[in-house]
């Protein structure tokens, strides 16, 4: 296992390094002076030669590649064009938001795309099928920023007035403020320090920090404004996860060691829960991996029309903005992040199922 | 015919002899399946009104697309909503069934329009990372060695970001526009395409038929296109058509986040994105942009699966088995 996971991990290097690769390259083919979009549009030539002779942009591609790599292990992703902040600060602020959301997306797809697949399954050729793999086809198919602006419609303004009503946009209503819980419990942390980021990180995490502030009013504002965008980028996970729950519930269910399990009086429902869903929920752990890609893309546009600023829509202004040190540290980060969960999942496999021998 | 083609034919006549039938046609035993399939049939349905839809438009739209009506047509007004005088409308106001947009242009025609590029971006996307995707994928397959490790660890690279990410990274170098909206996502689905044809490439490289047409002299380029590419025509399709789907779907958010089609044009995402900050006053102009997406999403993915059941030999009836 320890073996394997070291393996794992070593392989994975070369992909990590294509991906430091690719970042490098586009931030380095947006169209556009870095000089004059750093500095103005009114800066001289000298000026702009001597910025260019600093930063190493005048050196070999390779060179300036070679710093770039040394910094990015340094964890060092400079400064903000636009904010004129160190970038790794702007992503401790806005990463928890993205993971916030993805988090609570996967897991009302989860809680309800496998009990759904279940149900498809047993019922078999029956309308309850038939009404719930149509719902999921439909569920593939819906665009998530359509989806959510009628979502905000139908929540915000037709149910405006009832029980129902949820807020359109933001995280927290206004005059609501999560205060973080380093400062609630007054510790004084250097704001230059490696430890802050860190803390600021899990403060940015509004329900985890409400929670072990038990400050219940924040807790409840930040979960309502979630729901609208969980629901909405959930949908396409949810569906495709009731999916491959059905097919491969139904593949198991053909077995041989189904039907001796039935033969020998164990009841339906034990036959479904115990013997056959342990094998069949295998290849939906993979889907859940997988889904984390379409769940990060769906963030750009659902953090967009519910306007909460998370690493999709920050990714996004920076792109539009021409922002090299933020685009360039956040699809890094994104990237990574996919890679290594996909890494988890399959070596949870080996957790999940001893029969796998891993080479 | 050559003297290869006419061995490999001879072969395939034998075994459908040994197999104690006539030879039938692939493509026959499909048709005849998919027809059978419910959900098949409903996505064939969809996409036979849409495509009828792009050819007729000028016939089926009452108003030219990007035609403002302001001075044409009395009473007509900014953002109106749909008014059908079968379903009660008052007849002193101007018909228009889907309603008016902010320019004021007919919103009907304007979504009847939407559908010709709606099919314009799922087949030229798809059919541009079919090209590309298949030769990679061919080659690496078929040379293997340093080329394969190359080209293979390229598309995992391509992998590592989710798609709709990698594709507004590329059409930021690329600016914004429909067609750089088109290569980017077209460039994102390539590593598809080459990991199943290198899997299929894989699969026949050692088989009897291609030896036999190396025996007789076949070049690369010939045992490819002749002996392995029709082997792995069955997943091309499939996943063709599913991503044909997917591709429309990243077409509308990048059109939305204002990377692909620019206004005016009759884009269902661009439409979508002028519109959304209407949602409150004016629903409509972001409801049947959307609807339409999802429609046309929701067809090719049920001809996709259809097709997928329909071109597996291993599936007996009444056995669905879905991978997604």
């Amino acid at each position: 296992m320890l073996q394997y996971t070291i393996r794992r991990l070593l392989s994975s290097i070369p992909v990590l390094f294509g991906i430091l690769l690719v970042t490098f390259a586009i931030a380095r083919m947006i169209p556009g002076d870095p000089c004059r979009a750093i500095l103005g549009e009114k800066a001289t030539e000298e000026v702009c030669e001597r910025f260019i002779r600093d930063r190493g942009l005048d050196r070999p591609i390779y060179v300036q590649f070679g710093i770039y790599m040394q910094d990015v292990l340094q964890g060092d992703f400079g400064d903000s064009l636009r904010f004129s902040r160190p970038v790794s600060l702007i992503l401790v602020e806005r990463l928890p938001m993205t993971i916030e959301l993805s988090l609570a997306a996967l897991t009302l797809a989860v809680i309800v795309g496998i009990p759904l697949g279940i149900l498809s399954a047993m019922k078999h050729n029956t309308p309850t099928d038939v009404v719930t793999m149509v719902g999921a086809n439909i569920g593939v198919s819906m665009p998530v920023f359509w989806l959510g602006l009628m979502l905000a419609y139908l929540f915000a303004l037709v149910l405006k007035g009832t029980p129902l009503w949820l807020p359109p946009s933001g995280r927290l209503t206004a005059g609501i403020s999560s205060v973080p819980f380093y400062e609630v419990y007054g510790w004084g942390v250097d704001p230059e320090t490696g430890t802050f980021k860190l803390l600021h990180f899990f403060s940015n995490l509004y329900v985890f920090n409400s929670i072990i502030t038990a400050n219940w009013k924040v807790l409840g504002d930040t979960l309502k404004h979630l729901i609208l965008p969980s629901v909405a980028l959930s949908t396409i996970p949810m569906a495709i996860i009731a999916r491959m729950t059905r097919s491969s519930l139904l593949e198991v269910l053909g077995r041989e060691y189904i039907r001796a399990a039935k033969a020998k009086g164990v009841p339906y429902r034990t036959v479904i829960m115990k013997h056959a869903l342990r094998n069949a929920l295998l290849p939906v752990v993979t889907i859940i991996g997988l889904s984390l890609g379409s769940l990060l893309g769906g963030a750009v546009l659902t953090e967009t029309i519910f306007g909460l600023s998370g690493v999709g829509r920050a990714l996004f202004e920076a792109i539009s903005a021409r922002d090299y040190p933020i685009i360039q540290a956040f699809t890094l980060v994104v990237a990574f992040g996919y890679v290594m969960v996909n890494l988890v999942v399959d070596l949870s496999y080996t957790l999940l199922d001893p029969r796998v021998r891993l080479q | 015919m050559t003297a290869s083609d006419r061995v490999v034919a001879e072969g395939m006549r034998l075994d459908a002899e040994a197999l104690g039938g006539k030879p039938t046609s692939l493509w026959r035993t499909t048709v005849r399946r998919l027809f059978q399939r419910r959900s098949a049939v409903v996505g064939l349905t969809i996409l036979g009104i849409l495509v009828a839809t792009a050819i007729l438009a000028p016939v089926i739209a009452p108003f030219e697309p990007d035609q403002v009506l302001i001075g044409i047509e009395e009473g007509a007004k900014i953002r109106s909503a749909p008014c059908i005088h079968l379903l009660g409308c008052p007849k002193d106001r101007p018909e228009h069934i889907l309603g008016l947009d902010g320019n004021v242009r007919d919103f009907f025609s304007r979504i009847i329009f939407g559908s010709r590029f709606s099919l314009i971006v799922g087949f030229t996307t798809v059919g541009f990372a079919i090209v590309i995707g298949t030769t990679l994928g061919a080659l690496a397959g078929y040379l293997g060695g340093w080329l394969d490790d190359a080209i293979m660890r390229v598309m995992d690279v391509l992998l590592a970001f989710p798609s709709l990410l990698l594709a507004i990274a590329i059409v930021s170098v690329l600016g914004p526009g429909l067609i750089n909206a088109l290569l980017a996502i077209g460039i994102v689905t390539i590593p598809a395409y080459a990991r199943v044809m290198r899997a299929s490439v894989l699969s026949v490289k050692e088989t009897s038929f291609v030896a036999a047409s190396k025996a007789l002299g076949a070049g690369t380029a010939r045992i490819l296109l002749v002996s392995v590419l029709p082997n792995a025509v069955t997943p091309l399709i499939v996943l063709g058509t599913l991503e044909v789907a997917s591709a429309i779907l990243s077409a509308a958010a990048l059109s939305f986040l204002g990377l692909g089609a620019q206004p005016p044009t009759p884009e269902w995402g661009s439409m979508l994105s002028t519109e959304r900050n209407q949602v409150f006053t004016s629903p409509h102009l972001v409801f049947f942009p959307g609807l339409a997406i999802t429609l046309t999403v929701l067809g090719f993915n049920l001809l996709g699966d259809g097709l997928r059941d329909a071109l597996d030999p291993r599936l007996g009836r009444g056995t669905k088995v879905e991978v997604v």
